[in-house]
Parts: C-alpha cells; structure tokens; sequence
C-alpha cells in the first residue's frame, strides 16, 4: 500500500480525532479524502507535525494524532526524546514510513536504508512503540486512540504518490476552525 | 530586583502556562524559575524550531506559550517563524539572550549577533531590547502587546542587563 490508500482506510479511525498533518502530499491526500475542521493541515514547516501535535496533546485532553513521514522525523529527530520524557496519554505519533521523501519526487531516506525508526524512537525512551505494516495499521490505531498510553507507531509501506492540487484553504481559516474544533 | 522572579512574574501574570527553553547561561536563573513554578509547564526543547512547533499546538489546545532561548537560534527558525508561526497568525514571546553584545566575553557569539536584529527586522517581527535592568519594566506592556497582535515578539536581553558574566 501506498500512503494515500493507508490514509483512506484508517479516514474513519481519525475522523473524530484531532489531526494534525504532515506538509506537502499528505495533508493534501487528508484533504482530499476527508477534509473536517479536525484536520490541522501543515502548509510549510517540515518536521514539525509530531511537536505541533504534541503541544496541542500537553495543553488540552483530548486524543491527538500526528501523522508524520519518515523524513520528516529525521528532519526533527530531536522530537522523539522531547516526547518520550514528557509522556502523555491523550497523544498517539503515527509515522508513515515509506523509506522515501514523497512530496519531492521519492528521493530514498536513511529511513529505507540501514536507520530504524522503531529502533530509535525505543532507544530516545519512547516506551510504546510499534511497528506495523500497512495493512494491519487500522486496528492497531484504534487501540492506540484508545490507549491511555502514549503510543508510537511506525507503519511500514510502499512509496508512491498520487497526483493532487495543493490546498487553497487560507492558513488562518485552518487554524481558526481547528481551534474551534479543540474547544468544541 | 530579582530579574529572573520578575520576568516570571509577568509571565504568570499575562496567563503564560506553557513555556519551552533552550539553555543559554544568561537564562539559567529564569530557566530554573519557569521550572519551578506549578501554574507554569515547562518543557525543554532540543532545538529551538521544535520548541515553536510545541509552541503553536500549546496554543492551538488553548495556552498561551512562550520560548526562551538564545540569539543564535534566530538563525536556526527563520523558516519555523515564517512559515508556521507567522503564516498561522500565532502569538509567540521570544525571550532571547542576546549574546555578542557588549559585555560578552566569547569573540563567536558576535558574529551572530550583529546579524540578529537585522533578521528580526527582515521578517517584520517586533523587537524590543534590554540593555539596562529597568527595562524588564516593559515587559509586561510587551506581552500583552504580543497576545494582543498574535504576532511573534522578539525580546533580546544583553549581557549588560544581566549584569555581565562574573568572573567568565
């Protein structure tokens, strides 16, 4: 499976859940397949979906969910130690990894060679993490939500891009109808 | 005047309740004074970019946040403050040491400093600096300022308003 068909089976696990999406084409894919006001699209900034998720997690009580790519942790690998340290339930980090750098034409990341994500978010203290392959991604989601535990996953698939417009929405309007959907 | 208790102070009283930092040695003391407060979460950050990206889900949940760091860091989230902080429309004090002022006794830390108000400026972000220990007084103005235009604000505190280095 590619990314875009991952996130069209697991659109009904996070439709009630705050989201907050990685740059590029998988928050334009989020976009397309489910756009909600709990859906908070990054337009820029690569690397931080798990450390905005994780602020919004810290400040308020309802689960949260970052969908982040293997190169964008390794853009921000720093982050995984951050989260391990100041653990929290409510927050569940899925990492979509395709061992490639999809919204730049599928360059390989060290994340498809010899770097192990599940190996490094364990040894940076994250105390629940699991590995999962594509097809097996949405129950173990779900549990995750569930959780009181915060949970790492890293969910192994295929690289592979669709081709879709860019968001138009304007980035206050994202930011102001995800608000409300927080305090909702 | 304790500075550190009174750059706290304010914090608290503007309804700052998240605070991520990254070390510098003028900030120890205010460091150790976010951390000890109860109506303050303190998370430290790795780098200073993660800490505004923490920052702006903190305030997304409903808190107000703040960063403390260093000057150099400037250098490190041009992208973060532009494309995140400013693009979102998020408020953001900045509570900078400004090294490479007078005072510092570390030749490196000039060179990034006789850039730092000069890319503050780029990027339109209000900046005010502090030189002398009274004027931690505007501080208060500041932040309210800050919340009031969800803008990030850059505060640069000198050495010379920390009251030098000691014995360094």
């Amino acid at each position: 499976m590619i990314r875009s068909e991952i996130l069209k089976e697991i659109a009904p696990i996070l439709n009630p859940h705050l989201v907050v999406c990685n740059i590029g084409l998988p928050s334009q894919e989020l976009h397309m397949i489910d756009d909600n006001e709990r859906n908070f699209y990054m337009l820029g900034t690569m690397g931080l979906s798990s450390s905005i998720g994780f602020g919004l997690a810290l400040a308020q009580d309802k689960p949260v969910i970052s969908i982040d790519g293997d190169g964008s942790v390794l853009t921000n690998l720093g982050t995984l130690p951050t989260i391990a340290n100041n653990a929290t339930g409510n927050y569940t980090l899925l990492i979509i990894d395709n061992g490639s750098y999809g919204s730049t034409g599928d360059q390989p990341t060290y994340a498809g060679m010899k770097t192990n994500l599940t190996d490094v978010a364990r040894a940076c203290g994250c105390e629940n993490v699991i590995e999962v392959q594509d097809k097996d991604l949405g129950p173990i989601l779900q549990q995750a939500i569930d959780s009181d535990e915060m949970t790492i996953i890293v969910c192994k698939c295929d690289s592979g891009n669709i081709k879709l417009p860019v968001i138009t929405l304007d980035p206050v309007v994202i930011r102001h109808r995800f608000m409300e959907a927080v305090k909702a | 005047m304790n500075i550190d208790k009174k750059i706290v102070d304010d914090l608290v009283a503007n309804d700052v309740s998240f605070v991520t930092t990254v070390p510098c040695k003028q900030l120890a003391g205010v460091i150790e004074e976010v951390d000890a407060r109860e109506n303050i979460f303190h998370i430290p950050s790795n780098k200073e970019d993660e800490g505004m990206g923490l920052c702006a889900g903190a305030f997304m949940g409903g808190k107000r946040p703040a960063i403390i760091m260093q000057n150099t860091a400037i250098g490190v989230t041009i992208n973060t403050l532009a494309t995140l902080t400013q693009f979102y429309r998020m408020p953001l004090p900045m509570i900078i040491s400004y090294r490479g002022e007078l005072r510092e006794p570390v030749a490196c830390q000039v060179e990034m400093a006789v850039h730092t108000k000069a890319l503050l400026a780029q990027l339109n972000i209000p900046t005010y600096h502090f030189h002398w220990q009274d004027d931690v007084k505007e501080l208060d103005n500041i932040l309210k300022y800050t919340f009031m235009c969800n803008k990030p604000v850059a505060i640069l505190t000198d050495a010379n308003f920390w009251g030098g280095y000691g014995d360094q």
